[in-house]
C-alpha cells in the first residue's frame, strides 16, 4: 500500500506531500518542510560518501513499519515515496508518478518550475491512479 | 548503440505519444512568429525572442522526454546529441535530424535539420531572408532541456533552407557541465 508522496525540488525545498490514508499520523507542515530540506543534504552525503565512482546516492529507506523508497530524476528532482513493507514493484510505481508530474505539473503553462505544487488536476490524477500502483 | 536509440524513438513514436494535427501546429508557430514580427518591427529582436520561448518549453519539455522515455544519465555530450535526435526529436516531431561536423575535442557538432515540419508552406519575405531565423524556437529548447540536466550549451542558427541555403544547421557548442546542487558546507 502506498502510504504518502513527497516531491523535493533541486535546491532540496519541500513542493508537493500528500497522504494516501485518512489514519496516518501527520505532521506540522514546517516539520515536512524541515525533514524534505535533511533527506536532501542527506542524499548529497551519500553521493559524495560513495567508494565507487557515480553513486546516485540513497534509493530506499527501511524503518519499523514502512519503507521510503527515493527516485531521483536527471534533472535533480526527489520523489519519495512511503509504502509499507510489503509492496512490491515501486520502482514503477514511482516511474509512474514521474509521468503524471510531468504532464499535469509541468505542462501546466502557469506553474513555476521550483514552486511548491498546487494543481488540481495533479491531485486527481494522483488519487485515481495510486490505487492501483 | 545508434541502433539502439533508434528503436526506442521508433517505440515511443508508435507507442507512447499522442499526436496532434500538424497543421494546426504548423498554424499556430507561424501566427505567433508573424505576431511577434508585427510586434517587435525587428528580426533581430523576434530571433531572440523565438529563443527564449524555446528555452521555457525546454526546460519543462525535458522532464516529459526523460518521463517517457526513461532514459537516465548520458556519458559524454556526443551520446546526448545522440539520443536528442533519435529519441528526442523523433518523439516529438517524428523528425531525426542528423548530427555531424564534429569538432576534434567532441565539444562542437552541427544539427541538421534534414526535415523541419515548421518550415511547411513558409516562404520569408524579402526583407527577412538575411536576417530572420524562422525556427530559431529549437535553439532555446535545445538550451532550455540540457540546462536542466546539468549541461550548459549554446545553439545558434548558421544556415536555414528559407534563407535560400542549401541545408537547415544549428551549431552546438558544450560549454560546461554545470555543478549539481549542493548543501551549503556550513554545518
Amino acid at each position: 500500500m502506498i502510504l504518502s508522496l513527497y516531491i523535493i525540488n533541486k535546491a532540496g525545498g519541500l513542493v508537493y506531500q500528500r497522504d494516501f490514508n485518512e489514519s496516518l499520523n501527520r505532521l506540522s507542515s514546517n516539520d515536512y518542510l524541515i525533514l524534505a530540506g535533511t533527506f536532501h543534504s542527506i542524499h548529497a552525503i551519500t553521493t559524495r560518501i560513495s567508494p565507487v565512482g557515480n553513486s546516485e546516492g540513497i534509493e530506499l529507506l527501511e524503518a519499523d513499519g514502512f519503507k521510503l523508497h527515493c527516485f531521483q530524476t536527471v534533472t535533480g528532482i526527489k520523489f519519495l515515496l512511503i509504502t509499507d513493507p510489503a509492496h512490491p514493484n515501486t520502482d514503477a510505481a514511482l516511474r509512474r508518478i514521474y509521468r503524471l508530474y510531468s504532464d499535469f505539473v509541468m505542462k501546466n503553462p502557469f506553474y513555476t518550475p521550483d514552486m511548491p505544487i498546487r494543481a488540481e488536476l495533479f491531485d486527481q490524477s494522483l488519487q485515481r491512479t495510486i490505487p492501483s500502483l | 548503440m545508434a541502433r539502439q536509440y533508434k528503436a526506442l524513438g521508433e517505440d515511443i513514436w508508435k507507442n507512447r505519444v499522442e499526436t496532434i494535427n500538424a497543421e494546426l501546429f504548423i498554424f499556430t508557430y507561424g501566427s505567433l512568429v508573424v505576431q511577434l514580427v508585427k510586434d517587435y518591427e525587428d528580426y533581430d529582436q523576434v530571433n531572440t525572442q523565438l529563443e527564449k520561448m524555446g528555452y521555457s518549453i525546454g526546460v519543462r519539455l525535458i522532464e516529459d522526454f526523460l518521463a517517457r522515455s526513461g532514459w537516465g544519465r548520458c556519458t559524454d555530450f556526443k551520446e546526448t546529441m545522440e539520443v536528442i535526435s533519435k529519441i528526442g526529436f523523433k518523439m516529438f516531431l517524428n523528425i531525426t535530424p542528423t548530427i555531424t561536423n564534429w569538432s576534434s575535442d567532441n565539444r562542437t557538432c552541427s544539427l541538421i535539420l534534414d526535415e523541419n515540419p515548421l518550415n511547411d508552406f513558409v516562404e520569408l519575405p524579402a526583407d527577412a531572408q538575411s536576417k530572420l531565423w524562422y525556427s530559431n524556437v529549437f535553439c532555446g529548447v535545445l538550451r532550455g532541456a540540457l540546462e536542466m540536466v546539468q549541461m550548459q550549451i549554446e545553439a545558434t542558427f548558421v544556415s536555414d533552407v528559407l534563407r535560400g541555403d542549401d541545408a537547415s544547421e544549428i551549431r552546438l557548442q558544450f560549454v560546461r557541465f554545470l555543478q549539481e546542487e549542493m548543501p551549503n558546507a556550513d554545518e
